[in-house]
């Protein structure tokens, strides 16, 4: 690991004066920044410890809630405006990492969580995108179990913008089918984003994760008003029971009246390089019948363009069959 | 027994350029940067044979601060006792209680937060601390096996994992003891787990099997002790009691 100064910083303010000195990066429950760092994927020469700004309580809004960037996934996922109102949420955060983890791992530092791609994770490998841009992707041709079928960049394995990674969060997948806003301050002022538009496709710049500008700092996330508190799924596909990351998951959530779907929600995870939305999915199902036919046509549109490589061509049939099963668990929950 | 100076330099001659912590080798309170330690060694001198404006040059630009050790000054509370010390800045909270205070209760099994190994409790929280830097966990308080319980007065988990043979090797059982213990507090206070949701409970679930297995998953053991340790935590849980 490389050395590196420590900032120590009480206001989102300091934070982001801080956050301007070449080489910073903002230390929130460092859970995937040491980590990295400690492998030199991240070197950053300044960590600026936001721990201590605030921003870490959940709160009711007018529509919907607001919850502080800095509150941890464990206690974001007991909170009991979350329990009541958003269970996806709560339930896509406990299928995520473990104990340990959750208790460190924060709210914006979740969305900023960079891919499991071992390609990415490993300098011994010399090619990655993401990792040293221009350098071409081993993925491509290398053991690409747990990548992208959707939304990726694949002009060969030496070209600049090929990158096949995935977004690793649980969180997010919920955030997506909730239409979350992430609301950041930065040098230029503040803005909201939605989290649709907070993470990128890689395009032709697959090193950048998100649309965050340099010294950007996220300072909360908002749900709008609840609309899938009765109706709503996580369903993660793993290797292992608990404590592994999706091959692939679903976060559903569905606004129902009588047997019938007024509005729905659905985002995938473990698919691309951000969670995985198709508005058109979801308009299929608005103001039809619960029904497995709907579901299993809202899922071939969630995984319509699929493109797949030598091992994760069996996503395309996971996500499917996932896709139906988590709305027929969503539909029947209460 | 070598001293100080004698151990670094032991380390240059092997080759090792970066990623030394002096802290590793020096009682706490000496600091001693890499360009201290160079001028020390004799290195500097190679490197005004080699060109010293250069090197000036080199660090001018920045590339200094790539190689020389940030050191940092951090209050922290561990066990109920108050320590004061130096520490640089890339040490973890694990390496700190293991290697500069001699707290090797904590066990380092993966050193990247997936095997559970490295568990302590900070603030009343079980994290791992293989993944939290020391310097950010000044002014914290942090509980280790340690501080859970002493031979002679064994805490309700360490007793339990003692009479339910809840280990074989051992290495992972001081992490599962620190995570079980934060565990039954967190059962208790209702927190949930996705088992809680996928079995339809809302509120302040039962510790079932199931419930315990998941809420334990942070902790890996290789000799496959699950088993028993499933019943320990069942027989705690069924009495209610935490520490």
């Amino acid at each position: 690991m490389n050395p590196f100064s420590y900032n120590r910083v009480t206001s989102s303010e300091a934070a982001l004066h801080a956050g301007t000195a070449q080489g910073a990066k903002f230390l929130g429950g460092g859970t995937n920044l040491i980590d990295l760092m400690k492998s030199d994927v991240e070197q950053p020469t300044a960590l600026v410890d936001i721990n201590h700004i605030g921003l870490d309580t959940v709160v009711m809004t007018a529509n919907g809630v607001r919850i502080g960037a800095l509150v941890r996934n464990s206690d974001l996922a007991n909170h009991p405006l979350i329990t009541a109102h958003y269970p996806l949420l709560s339930h896509a955060l406990l299928a995520g990492a473990s104990p340990q983890l959750r208790n460190r791992a924060t709210t914006g530092g979740n969305l900023m969580q960079r891919t499991r791609c071992y390609y990415f994770a490993d300098t011994a490998f010399p090619a990655c995108n993401k990792r040293a841009p221009g350098s071409g992707c081993a993925a491509i041709n290398g053991f690409n179990r747990i990548h992208a079928i959707l939304g990726q960049t694949d002009e060969g394995v030496t070209s600049a913008h090929t990158c096949i990674a995935t977004h690793p969060s649980d969180m997010c997948v919920a955030l997506y089918a909730l239409g979350a806003m992430v609301e950041v301050t930065g040098p230029k002022g503040k803005r909201v984003i939605p989290v649709l538009e907070f993470h990128r496709l890689p395009g032709d710049d697959p090193a950048k994760d998100t649309v965050l500008g340099e010294g950007e700092l996220i300072t909360a996330v908002t749900l709008p008003t609840a609309k899938f508190t009765k109706h709503s799924w996580y369903l993660k596909a793993r290797d292992r029971q608990s404590y592994a990351f999706a091959l692939v998951s679903v976060a559903a959530g569905l606004e129902m009246d009588g047997n019938t779907i007024k509005s729905a929600g659905l985002a995938l995870g473990g698919v691309a390089h951000k969670p995985w939305r198709v508005p058109e999915a979801e308009a299929v199902l608005a103001g039809k019948p619960a029904t497995r036919e709907i579901f299993a046509q809202a899922a071939e549109l969630m995984v319509k363009g699929a493109k797949t490589y030598d091992h994760n061509a069996f996503k395309v049939e996971l996500a499917k069959q996932c896709v139906v099963k988590t709305l027929m668990q969503a539909a029947q929950s209460t | 027994m070598k001293n100080c100076t004698e151990e670094l330099e032991d380390i240059a001659v092997d080759g090792v350029e970066e990623g030394f912590a002096s802290e590793e080798f020096c009682p706490p309170e000496v600091e001693l940067s890499r360009r201290e330690f160079l001028a020390a060694s004799g290195l500097l001198a190679a490197g005004i044979a080699a060109g010293l404006p250069r090197m000036a040059e080199a660090e001018a630009k920045g590339a200094a601060a790539t190689t020389t050790p940030v050191m940092a000054a951090i209050g922290i509370t561990i066990n109920g006792q108050k320590h004061s010390l130096q520490v640089d800045t890339r040490t973890s909270l694990l390496d700190l209680l293991r290697e500069n205070l001699d707290l090797t209760g904590s066990k380092k099994g993966c050193d990247h937060g997936q095997c559970g190994a490295c568990t302590v409790l900070m603030n009343g929280r079980r994290i791992n601390s293989c993944l939290t830097l020391a310097v950010a966990a000044s002014g914290a308080e942090i509980t280790t096996i340690e501080g859970l319980g002493t031979p002679e007065k064994l805490s309700t988990v360490q007793k339990a994992f003692l009479e339910h043979d809840a280990f074989q090797c051992g290495y992972c059982t001081p992490g599962q003891i620190c995570s079980a213990t934060a565990m039954l507090k967190e059962a208790q206070r209702g927190d949930l787990s996705l088992v809680s949701w996928e079995s339809g409970k809302d509120s302040h679930p039962e510790l079932t099997d199931a419930e315990i297995k998941e809420r334990m998953a942070g902790n890996i053991c290789r000799c496959g002790a699950y088993p028993n340790i499933v019943a320990a935590m069942r027989e705690l849980a069924a009495k209610g009691s935490a520490a």
